[in-house]
């Protein structure tokens, strides 16, 4: 018992310094009980309490740091893209939707709305990518994709102005979804506007014609079926984000 | 007067009741996100002998479909567990505390006989300072494993941004895995320090939120016997503070056993005794008696 100086003190003075700690103690503990119940009884911010949600855009903040164009995706061999793609939502996939009226629409300013087909896209240069798709449920799985490189359709359609701005927002043809994309996530050398799976194209469970492939992000950020883009530097609405998600939702 | 030792220093408590409900916090919102992809089980092939987690038990802990609150819990305290942790171990070692808890050559041997020591096999164990080699190996290994939690989460949380790191690991889904298992393991370690710290009783308790460690208090009770019985036998009063009567105190872990050895005593075979002895070869040797004189004085 000796590893220490021994010292003596008087059994009054043990008292009240044995009592003054554990008083200390009970209300360090009251205090934290109170601390946690007044977390959830905070106004909600996108369905999370409001201390929590300002933490975690700070962390986006914080992690958006480490992004840059440098850090790419781990891509695979061929051998490694599974064959059965797995399918984990439909929203905004349900209503008949009528392929031969679709265009993609690309909102470059109010009033200045760009309408591209397929073949339009097809004409940009190809890019295939094999990588791990990851799930925000905490799933993932290698997958083949090829499309077009957003950053090259950005150069392409002349989209600079836009693309100085802090966001992207996309959402379906019905408009039931919808997402919210940081600028240098969308510009990022891995993120596509895809339309083929396997080297074949979409299938209509996957998003076809054109979907959203962006490595960078948890896949609820890879929006199927494209009907609109359009630019802000406010935050677009996200579909999830606003169930209680983190917004940035980046890898 | 008590005789006390300053055994747990002021921010080490704070570091200890931090820790605690934050641990529960990120366990808990830990397994509201594991739910959403609970692949991981015991077992061989096809054989399972234990699934984690059954639905009986997300039931009752009333778990399912809370991912995302899961996920904005974890991700906020996180910063707690990290920070704290990251100043305790630069508080290890920038203090001299360090040295009661990482282990020395001796501990791997030395845990053994507190195991067994533990289990009842064995009467004593072998001398200590603050933290007998069990302790230290174990309080080593859970630094060790917040570390690892921190790391793995860390290559899971952001895979592409700390890719090196998550592919020394293993990956994306080893670092997962990786990750779970740690906090299987921290579970495991609450439950054992849990049971150790009941058994160990009150005074070790209340070390850990007085930082005191308390002599027994029959210590000086005790002493009374052994002065008289010196009178009466040399026929003359001694001087107390040499080491002739010393009082022996066992104190394993702070249990508060309070044996007291007078030095004319012969061991008996009773195992309290023998246990005693074994420790007091090596404790008091270089103790001089200020209790005595102390009480004395009084």
């Amino acid at each position: 018992m000796n590893y220490k100086e021994e010292i003596l003190i008087s059994e009054k003075k043990l008292r009240n310094k044995t009592l003054f700690s554990f008083t200390v103690f009970i209300l360090l503990i009251i205090a934290a009980v109170f601390a946690w119940k007044k977390l959830h009884q905070q106004p909600l911010v996108a369905g999370v309490s409001k201390p929590l949600r300002t933490v975690l855009n700070y962390n986006e903040t914080f992690f958006s740091n480490f992004l840059s164009n440098e850090h790419l995706a781990k891509t695979y061999p061929l051998s490694s893209a599974v064959q059965r793609v797995r399918v984990n939502g439909d929203i905004g996939l349900k209503d008949n939707f009528d392929v031969s009226k679709w265009k993609l629409q690309v909102i470059r300013n109010p009033g200045d709305t760009l309408f591209l087909t397929l073949d339009d896209i097809k004409a940009l240069p190809k890019t295939d990518i094999i990588f791990d798709f990851k799930c925000i449920e905490g799933w993932s799985q290698v997958t083949h994709w090829g499309g077009v490189k957003f950053s090259d359709f950005a150069a392409k359609y002349n989209l600079n102005a836009q693309t100085k701005m802090n966001y992207v927002g996309l959402s379906t043809p019905d408009k039931k979804y919808y997402v919210g994309i940081d600028m240098p996530s969308i510009m990022h050398p891995q993120t596509i506007l895809c339309y083929e799976m396997n080297g074949k194209p979409l299938p209509m469970n996957q998003g076809y014609p054109l979907r959203l492939i962006i490595p960078v992000k948890y896949g609820v950020k890879h929006l199927k079926r494209i009907g609109t883009i359009f630019f802000s530097n406010e935050r677009p609405p996200d579909y999830w984000y606003d169930k209680g998600y983190d917004y940035y939702s980046g890898l | 007067m008590k005789k006390v030792i300053k055994k747990h220093p002021l921010a080490i408590r704070w570091f200890h009741w931090i820790n605690f409900p934050v641990i529960a916090i990120m366990v808990w919102s830990g397994m509201l996100i594991y739910w959403a992809n609970d692949v991981y089980r015991l077992g061989w092939g096809d054989k399972t002998v234990l699934k984690f987690f059954p639905t009986s038990f997300y039931k009752a802990l009333h778990i399912p479909f809370r991912l995302a609150e899961g996920m904005s819990i974890h991700f906020v305290f996180m910063w707690l567990f990290a920070i704290n942790g990251f100043i305790y171990v630069l508080y290890l070692i920038f203090s001299s505390e360090w040295r009661f808890i990482f282990p020395n050559k001796k501990s791997l041997k030395e845990s053994f006989l507190v195991v067994l020591h533990n289990l009842h096999l064995r009467k004593s164990i072998p001398p200590q300072k603050k933290y007998n080699a069990a302790q230290r190996i174990a309080y080593t290994i859970i630094i060790i494993m917040g570390m690892g939690s921190v790391l793995t989460g860390l290559s899971i949380y952001k895979p592409i941004q700390f890719h090196t790191l998550c592919s020394l690991l293993g990956g994306y889904e080893w670092a997962r895995a990786e990750h779970f298992i740690f906090t299987i393991l921290f579970t495991l370690f609450f439950v054992v320090h849990i049971i150790q710290v009941i058994l160990a009783g009150w005074n070790n308790f209340r070390s850990m939120v007085t930082g005191l460690d308390v002599f027994p208090a029959t210590n000086e009770i005790l002493l009374e016997p052994v002065l008289i019985n010196k009178v009466t036998q040399t026929g003359q009063i001694e001087v107390p503070g040499k080491n002739n009567f010393e009082p022996v105190i066992s104190n394993k872990e702070g249990i508060g056993n309070d044996l007291i050895l007078k030095e004319e005593e012969t061991p008996s075979d009773g195992d309290k005794t023998n246990e005693l002895s074994d420790i007091n070869d090596t404790i008091t040797k270089d103790e001089n008696t200020p209790t005595q004189s102390g009480e004395k004085s009084n």
